[in-house]
């Protein structure tokens, strides 16, 4: 059971609206995680395709390097922010293949399609996020209540 | 992005560009770490609308949202068909792409291992800092699901998921 936060939680909510405008600003780009990092994985092996890519990777790889750093620096100041993951590890493993590919198929996650896309009112985001939100409720209430958390 | 310029102020130009993006990145990290997303049983509580409802998941996307949508509402169209920010937003999204299966269902899958493990990309990274397993795991196998979209759907596949999402927000 977890406590009703909505000080912080509208706080850091706005942070991350913040950097999603502080990214939109300096690079015109939609702060999407699933896409950034996947746009990190590698792909064509030849030399001008390494080429091509280079910009984007390097865009991608800095915002990255800004993620941890800002996750060092919650480590650092306030290191209960972190919290255990409430099911085994086989149930994450499998969660986390799920996650990879659905965002990758439906062409966001909660930050690209659930906060830079219904920012810019766009319908395909507003679907996804409705999609994404209605089968996690589902897949929350399966795992905790139907598999007993997956225990 | 960047116009024409001399050498010196185009460097100068791409280093604050580069200053930009990594603070964007470092604000994010902390936002999500202050929001308690990094708290995977805060996520599910939120999620798990049946006992012990955890609301404080909807007060982030009220904040992120409200900040980013009045930021774009107010700059997107300072400057018409120019250079500002968010210049083409309006005309884009008239002919925003359309909603496919794809999308729905894509969306549908990442739902279910969301709801699973608590965890979405974002804040999966972020706690990668403090060194334990299970966010490691979730990353680790995150990469590998997109690694096998890549491969069943082909790298045109990806880039046109890719570009959806930034054609529908850009």
């Amino acid at each position: 059971m977890t406590h009703f936060t909505p000080i912080p939680a509208l706080a850091g909510g706005m942070l991350i609206g913040a950097s999603a405008s502080l990214l939109w600003i300096v690079n015109r780009r939609v702060a999407g995680i699933s896409g950034i990092v996947a746009g990190l994985l590698p792909r064509g092996s030849s030399r001008s395709d390494r080429r091509e890519r280079s910009p984007e990777i390097s865009w991608r790889a800095l915002f990255v390097v800004g993620l941890l750093s800002g996750g060092l620096l919650v480590e650092l100041l306030h290191p209960s922010s972190f919290g255990p993951t409430p099911v085994p590890a086989s149930l994450t493993i499998v969660a986390g293949l799920l996650v990879g590919f659905g965002t990758r198929l439906g062409g966001g996650c909660t930050s690209g399609h659930g906060v830079c896309g219904l920012s810019h009112l766009s319908v395909r985001s507003l679907w996804a996020t409705l999609t994404f939100m209605a089968t996690g409720v589902v897949a929350a209430i399966v795992v905790q209540h139907v598999l007993g958390g997956g225990r | 992005m960047i116009p024409e310029m001399a050498g010196d102020s185009r460097r100068q130009a791409m280093k604050g560009q580069s200053v930009g993006v990594f603070v964007s990145g470092v604000i994010f990290g902390a936002g999500l770490g202050l929001a308690g997303m990094t708290q995977p049983a805060k996520v599910i509580a939120f999620l798990d609308v049946t006992e012990h409802w955890d609301a404080s998941l909807a007060f982030v996307m009220l904040g992120a949202i409200g900040v980013h949508a009045t930021f774009l509402a107010l700059f997107s169209r300072r400057v018409p068909g120019g250079d500002g920010v968010g210049a083409q937003a309006p005309a884009v999204r008239a002919k925003s792409p359309t909603v496919d299966l794809r999308l729905v269902i894509g969306s549908a899958i990442f739902g279910i291992g969301w709801g699973m493990a608590g965890f979405c990309p974002g804040p999966a990274v972020v706690s990668v800092v403090t060194g334990w397993r299970t966010p490691l795991l979730f990353v680790g196998a995150m990469l590998v699901g997109m690694g096998a979209h890549a491969l069943a759907f082909g790298r045109r596949a990806e880039d046109a998921g890719g570009r959806a999402v930034e054609r529908a927000c850009s």
